[in-house]
């Protein structure tokens, strides 16, 4: 069990009170009507799945259901932040 | 319409005393069990049945929504996360940082909604959902080991004070907890659970007692 920190509510909480949202800061395209198929399908269906740092999106489903982002390390699940949505990491892989 | 008149999209949702209103733990009826039961255990519980029960949504940051919330309501919007206040017969919990539960007498439910629209204004939401939900009361010596049992949070008094409100998983369902008291807990849980968390409630608390009050 991931033990998670809810910027929002501004405590940490059992990881069942919250739901994984997949890979966070996926941009829709500005202009969908002149995209290409493959911007608009890899924006659509394709997403990463790292060995290492991941940035993910979550909801706090069962509490306040605001979601947030976390980076979170797939290989040892330790979580290196928690941060707001419109908010930029600052733990990062370094490639 | 005149300045003063209000365009009110509200609508009183309770019918004319000929209808009864039956709370979701109607079928339970713990009038009769409270009269029955028994009457010493460590785990009390009452229903506080047929509550208004309202879903305010507005801009924590923005003061003249603040204020208007504090015309209608007689107190401020608690905007510390997971904190409530109580005044009189007005309860507002925090459930989220721009949302709010807010618990008035049923009757008077209407009459709130009504001030509402007239104090507040710009993007707001404000809904009743008193047929959705009711509040039930778990207290008595036993009530922490009880709810430990059921949710994943932290009852250590240190960590969840009197007037602290969460929003959790409970059982298989979720509920709004709230602690107003040392031994003295108010559960808000959704109509469509209702009977299933009476169930659980009474199996997880057989083996403390449970004392039915109404």
């Amino acid at each position: 069990m991931l033990y998670i920190y809810c910027p929002h509510c501004g405590e940490h909480r059992e990881e069942e009170e919250f739901h994984p949202k997949g890979q966070a800061h996926i941009a829709r395209p500005l202009d969908p009507d002149n995209c290409t198929d493959k911007e608009w399908g890899e924006y659509l269906y394709f997403r990463k799945n790292p060995r290492g740092l991941h940035h993910e999106l979550w909801v706090h489903a069962a509490g306040c259901r605001k979601f947030f982002n976390m980076t979170r390390d797939t290989v040892t699940y330790e979580i290196k932040e928690v941060y707001k949505i419109g908010e930029q990491p600052s733990v990062v892989a370094d490639s | 319409m005149s300045d003063n008149e209000v365009f009110a999209a509200v609508m009183n949702q309770l019918p004319d005393a000929s209808i009864p209103g039956y709370s979701p733990l109607h079928h339970a009826d713990l009038e009769t069990l409270a009269k029955q039961g028994p009457q010493q255990g460590g785990v009390h519980l009452r229903e506080h049945a047929l509550l208004g029960h309202l879903v305010l949504r507005c801009n924590p940051e923005n003061p003249e929504h603040l204020a208007g919330v504090e015309r209608v309501l007689g107190v401020a919007l608690p905007l510390e996360p997971l904190s409530s206040v109580t005044e009189g017969n007005v309860t507002v919990m925090w459930t989220s940082p721009d949302e709010w539960i807010v618990i008035v007498p049923g009757l008077e439910a209407f009459d709130y909604e009504t001030k509402f629209r007239a104090e507040m204004s710009g993007h707001y939401s404000l809904v009743n959902v008193s047929g959705g939900q009711t509040l039930v009361e778990v207290s008595g010596a036993n009530a922490v080991d009880m709810l430990k049992k059921s949710c994943p949070l932290d009852f250590n008094a240190k960590k969840f004070p009197v007037g602290k409100v969460a929003g959790t998983v409970f059982a298989k369902a979720g509920a709004v907890v709230r602690r107003t008291g040392e031994d003295r807990f108010e559960l808000i849980i959704r109509r469509s659970f209702a009977d299933y968390l009476w169930l659980w409630l009474q199996d997880a608390s057989r083996e403390y007692g449970l004392v039915i009050e109404a």
